[in-house]
Parts: C-alpha cells; sequence; structure tokens
C-alpha cells in the first residue's frame, strides 16, 4: 500500500518536472509540426496520470526485506559505484578481486569461499577476456607498468 | 519455390565452418545461461551483447550467434525446473508444475529427454513457421506508413503491459519511464540537446545497452543478496538417461496443440515465450480434465509448457524481424542486438540482407539438431553446471557485465548509469512493475517520436492522419483492446504459483 503510493508520488514528481524540462527545449526554426517538445509533455503526462493512479487505487505491499538487509544492499551499490570510479585508473585485476569478493560473501557469509571467489573470478575472467576474447583491458595501474 | 532456394542459400551461409562454429558455441553457451537459475535469456544475451560487439564479428556472424544462444537459453531453463524445481528463467515456470513431481518419482532421466524432445519439436515448428510466415508479413509491412508504424508501436506498448503485468497502470508507467528516457540526448531533427540537464555525458542519449545489461543483469545480483542465495536447493538427484519411446509417442498430439498455441502466443507483440509456455499448459490441462492428473508429474504436463515455451521463443522472432517490433524481453533484447549492428529490421530486410535472414533461419534449423544433440545425450553436462554456486555466479556475472559496458565506451559514466539501472530495476521489480516495457520503450522511443513527426508533417498537422487507413484503424482497436480486455480476463488468467514441498 504505502510503498505504492510513495514510488507513485516520485514519479508524479517526477513526471512534472519532465514536463516542465520538456516546455524549455530549444526549438530550431526549422521544424516540423510537432516539433521536438509535443513527444516528451505526452509522455510525461501518461506517465503522470499512471503514477497518480498508483497513489489512489495501490496494490498489496511487497515484502521488503529487514532493515539489515538493505544496509548490505545500499552498501552492495557503494562498492559497485567505486568499482566503477577505479576500473580505469586503478587496473583491472584489484579493483575485480575486491568487488567480487565483497559481492560473494554478501551473498554467502564465508570469508573464505569470498576471497577464493574474488582472486578467481578477477584473475579468470582477466585470461578469458585478454587471451581468449582479445579485449584490450589494462592488468594493474599504468604507473606500475614501465 | 522461393522458399527453397532462399534456404539453399541460407544454408551455405549457414554451413561455412566459421558459422556453424559459433552456432554451436551458441547453443552450449545458451543452454548454460538457461539452465542456471538468476541467469535467463533475457539477461544472458543482454551481457553477451557487449562483448560480442567488442568481439568485432560481422553481422551474420553476431546474429546467428546471439540466436543459438537464445534458443538455447530456451532448451536450458528445463534443466533446472526439473531437478531442483527453481526455473532457470521464467517461462520454464510451468516446466516446474509437472517436471520436478515427475523427477521426485524418481524419472527425472525421463523428464529431462522428454522435455528436450518437446523443446526440439516447438523450436523445430517454429523455425518452420517462421520460414513460411515471416516473408509473407514482411510483404504487408511494405504498406506500412508512419501513422501504421506509429500505432504498432502502440499495440506493442499496450499488450505488452496487459499481458505481462498485473496491473495496467504500472505497466503505463513503465513505458513512459522507458519512451522518456529515450528522448534524452540530441533531437533527431532539429540537433539540439534534449533533457540533459546540460549533463554533457547525456548528449549522446542513454545507450540501451547500459540500461538492458543494468535492469536485467545488475539488479539480479540484488536479489540473490536479499535473499543470501537461499533458493538455490539441493534437487533430486539423476542416475540413467534413457529415451522414453512411450511417452514421446503417447504425447504426439500434445507437442502438435502446444507448438501451434505458443508459436501464435509468440508472434503476438507483448506476448512472448512466458506467455507461450502458459497458455499451452493451461490449454492441455483443460482437454485432459481432471482425470489428466496434471500437476503430479505426467508426461503430458512436461512436454506442453516446453513445445509451447520454444514454439512462443521462435515466433517472437517473426515480429521482431519483419517489423522491428520485438514480442517479449529476450527479442527487445535481440533487437538492441540488431540495432547495435547498425541493421534495421524491417521488410526491407528481407529484400536488403537476404543473406543475413536466411543465413539465420538455416542456423536455427541447425542450433536446433545441436540443441537437441547436446541435451539429450549430454544432459549431465549441463546438470553440473547446476551446481554452480549462486556465490561465485552472480559476481562472476556483475563483473562481466561491468567489462562489458566498459569495453563498449570506455566511460565510466555508463558503468554509473548502469549501477542506477541496476537499483532501478531492484525496485521496479519490488513493486510488480514490468521492467520489459522500459526497456522497450527506450528501444522503440526515438522511431516512435519519428513516425509521429514524419506522419505529421506528411498530413501537415492533421491528427487524423493518424486513423487513415484501415490497417492504422485496425492496430489502434487491437491496442485498445489488448490494454482493457485483461482487466477482464484477469481473473481467468492467473498465473499460478509454484509448487512447494
Amino acid at each position: 500500500m504505502a510503498s505504492d503510493r510513495i514510488f507513485g508520488l516520485v514519479m508524479a514528481v517526477v513526471a512534472l518536472a519532465y514536463i516542465a524540462s520538456a516546455t524549455q527545449i530549444q526549438t530550431s526554426f526549422l521544424t516540423d509540426p510537432v516539433g521536438p517538445k509535443t513527444f516528451p509533455i505526452i509522455i510525461g503526462s501518461v506517465c503522470a496520470l499512471s503514477a497518480i493512479f498508483m497513489v489512489f487505487k495501490p496494490d498489496p505491499e511487497p515484502d521488503w526485506p529487514v532493515f539489515r538487509t538493505f544496509g548490505a544492499l545500499f552498501f552492495a551499490v557503494i562498492v559497485l559505484v567505486a568499482y566503477a570510479y577505479a576500473l580505469k585508473p586503478l587496473g583491472f585485476l584489484l579493483p575485480t578481486a575486491l568487488a567480487a569478493g565483497v559481492l560473494s560473501y554478501q551473498i554467502s557469509p564465508k570469508a573464505k569461499t569470498a576471497v577464493l571467489s574474488g582472486i578467481g573470478l578477477s584473475v579468470g575472467l582477466f585470461l578469458l577476456f585478454k587471451y581468449a576474447l582479445d579485449l584490450g583491458l589494462v592488468p594493474f595501474p599504468k604507473s606500475w607498468m614501465v | 519455390m522461393d522458399v527453397i532456394s532462399n534456404l539453399a542459400m541460407g544454408f551455405s551461409v549457414a554451413l561455412s565452418p566459421y558459422t556453424l562454429m559459433l552456432a554451436v558455441i551458441g547453443c552450449f553457451i545458451g543452454t548454460i545461461i538457461g539452465a542456471l537459475p538468476g541467469l535467463g535469456p533475457s539477461n544472458g544475451v543482454a551481457i553477451l551483447i557487449p562483448i560480442t560487439f567488442s568481439l568485432g564479428l560481422d553481422a551474420t556472424s553476431s546474429l546467428v550467434l546471439m540466436t543459438a544462444v537464445y534458443y538455447g537459453a530456451m532448451y536450458g531453463g528445463r534443466i533446472s525446473s526439473i531437478l531442483l524445481n527453481i526455473p532457470g528463467d521464467e517461462p520454464a515456470l510451468m516446466t516446474t508444475l509437472d517436471g520436478y513431481p515427475m523427477a521426485k518419482a524418481g524419472r527425472a532421466g525421463d523428464a529431462l529427454v522428454l522435455s528436450g524432445f518437446a523443446s526440439f519439436y516447438g523450436a523445430m515448428f517454429a523455425t518452420l513457421g517462421l520460414m513460411f510466415l515471416a516473408p509473407l508479413l514482411a510483404r504487408v509491412a511494405y504498406v506500412f506508413g508512419p501513422a501504421e508504424y506509429f500505432a504498432l508501436y502502440m499495440l506493442a506498448f499496450t499488450t505488452l503491459g496487459g499481458m505481462a503485468s498485473n496491473n495496467q497502470a504500472k505497466s503505463a508507467l513503465a513505458a513512459c519511464l522507458g519512451l522518456g528516457i529515450a528522448m534524452i540526448g540530441v533531437d533527431n531533427s532539429s540537433g539540439l540537446p534534449r533533457l540533459t540537464g546540460g549533463n554533457l555525458h547525456l548528449f549522446d542519449g542513454v545507450d540501451f545497452l547500459v540500461a538492458i545489461v543494468g535492469l536485467f543483469a545488475v539488479a539480479e545480483v540484488f536479489f540473490f543478496i536479499e535473499s543470501h542465495g537461499k533458493s538455490s536447493s539441493i534437487g533430486v538427484k539423476l542416475d540413467k538417461v534413457n529415451i522414453p519411446w512411450g511417452d514421446i509417442f503417447a504425447t504426439r498430439w500434445t507437442l502438435f496443440r502446444s507448438s501451434v498455441v505458443g508459436f501464435i502466443a509468440g508472434i503476438l507483440p507483448g506476448a512472448g515465450a512466458s506467455l507461450g509456455s502458459f497458455m499451452s499448459y493451461m490449454t492441455e490441462k483443460s482437454i485432459a480434465g481432471k482425470d489428466g492428473g496434471f500437476g503430479t508429474g505426467v508426461p503430458k504436463g512436461i512436454a506442453a509448457p516446453e513445445a509451447g515455451n520454444n514454439a512462443a521463443a521462435g515466433g517472437a522472432l517473426i515480429p521482431m524481424l519483419t517489423l522491428g517490433v520485438p514480442g517479449s524481453g529476450t527479442t527487445a533484447v535481440l533487437l538492441a542486438l540488431l540495432m547495435t549492428l547498425n541493421i534495421t529490421p524491417g521488410p526491407t530486410l528481407f529484400t536488403e540482407r537476404p543473406e543475413l535472414v536466411w543465413g539465420l533461419i538455416a542456423s536455427l534449423l541447425i542450433a536446433n539438431v545441436v540443441l537437441l544433440l547436446m541435451n539429450v545425450p549430454l544432459v549431465k553436462i549441463f546438470v553440473k553446471v547446476l551446481m554452480v554456486p549462486a556465490w561465485v555466479l552472480l559476481p562472476g556475472v556483475t563483473m562481466i557485465s561491468f567489462v562489458g559496458i566498459y569495453s563498449l565506451s570506455g566511460s565510466y559514466f555508463d558503468l554509473l548509469l548502469m549501477v542506477g539501472f541496476g537499483v532501478l530495476g531492484y525496485v521496479l521489480r519490488k513493486l510488480d512493475i514490468p521492467t520489459v516495457p522500459v526497456i522497450l520503450g527506450i528501444l522503440l522511443g526515438g522511431h516512435m517520436e519519428d513516425a509521429l513527426r514524419r506522419a505529421m508533417v506528411i498530413s501537415d498537422g492533421d491528427y487524423m492522419y493518424l486513423l487513415s487507413s484501415p490497417i492504422a484503424i485496425g492496430l489502434w482497436i487491437a491496442a485498445i483492446a489488448g490494454f482493457i480486455a485483461p482487466m477482464f480476463l484477469r481473473k481467468f488468467l492467473k498465473k499460478p504459483q509454484r509448487i512447494t514441498d
């Protein structure tokens, strides 16, 4: 109940903001009868309508995980974001081993298997991508390689 | 005898050693992807697209490889349904209903072989159907103008929402979300940026591959973290594998009927393989009646959903290839592949790139035979694959997704966007909002707007032009019916829940 209502409300606000920014789209002098604004505005309006419908006619509440699991999910997102930033400056092997290890630990909290799967995946995938599939991956930070 | 000469040309493409090798590799990878719970046809194909693209394969080769993966995944889904009572992918859900009870009764081998044969029958039926029906539909599609295409896109969105979701408002919301994202970037006709918020990274728009991999693959990891991989249970042991000739013969009419039902469900836009297996199971169940024993592990209950599922998978390729409108989540992903390869699906594809279309059809026929051989005598290899624990598989899938997307653009921004889509996918699925319309919206948004704008240029701004031809009117009626009808039919079409021990 509440989740659908909150999500509907958020989406309605997003849709309105979307429509508002669509009205600001620059039009060029070479324009067609529809122009670049109309279609986004239609989409925004349908989106707002469906979102408001969700607010007034919500489905039963989904079973959300407990608070601690939310913490774990949030942590996983942080790890993935950090991984996205680290991949270029730090090379493939180190960030991959860390990120894969953390994710593995989060799915099954056993330190030994997590470490093993982190290292195994990092090295295994590197060999696969670099040599079998010939993708240009950098194993280590550039400064380490002379 | 057009078909035969075309097919001969197709086989000359497909039987080149290189293409043949790709088809076999695709079948093998596909079966594994299908068998692994947590990796289905859509996310499996999705994470492979960036990688095939960076391998630099040509259009025909990549298409052959990926459709072999697609067919393979449809075969593989049944393995974990039968042995673990966990559907390897969504369409295989119906196979758990009779497959797992049969396996528990000590006939795991029979169930696997029978379902493998049913998959072959359904897929073969659909591929032959594709061969004869697709060129006909392509001819019809020639008369489609912008008004008809706009109506067709409407139809795809409304039926997809109507059939595949439990709440019309939510599916409409999902479609708008996708369409809205598709609008971001430089406008095609005026050349000016739209809705980018001034962010330079967004000027090129949001790459649909980033969205697909995020929504399908990264979101899956969050679900596994939430459940701590607990759903991986110990299943039934498989000992000897014999061919149950008697069961295959006894289900011959079931196979035929289910293939027809599945094939039709597959062609309908928005229905796809899940609905195909569901409809064919339900049809057979009502034909068999109360004494049929459906749900207790009868052969017909295994043959029907598998034949239906694979027939629908083949059928779903027809609207995708001839009209450029995918019929299901996975074909939406295949459409993304075509668009990445710069191939415009549609009627012209059949006249301008016949070697591609017929090479693909021939490869599908070959892939089917290869899959039957892989999935009957060699099924034990794939059963071993089920032993891969979630704590290796899911981190692996995530890392492959990252490398794939990273190798496409080399930009950390796309990776962040992918993680964002992963979070979005988790929230949407939790709230029972379908993610397939989002993908479809991102894929088709640009085309849909172009169709509308071109129609308006032709008619000089008269909106009645959208209803100017009988085809367009028919499509609009079907679109509206497809959106409204499920509201009344929902009572009868309630999806049965998975049985638990």
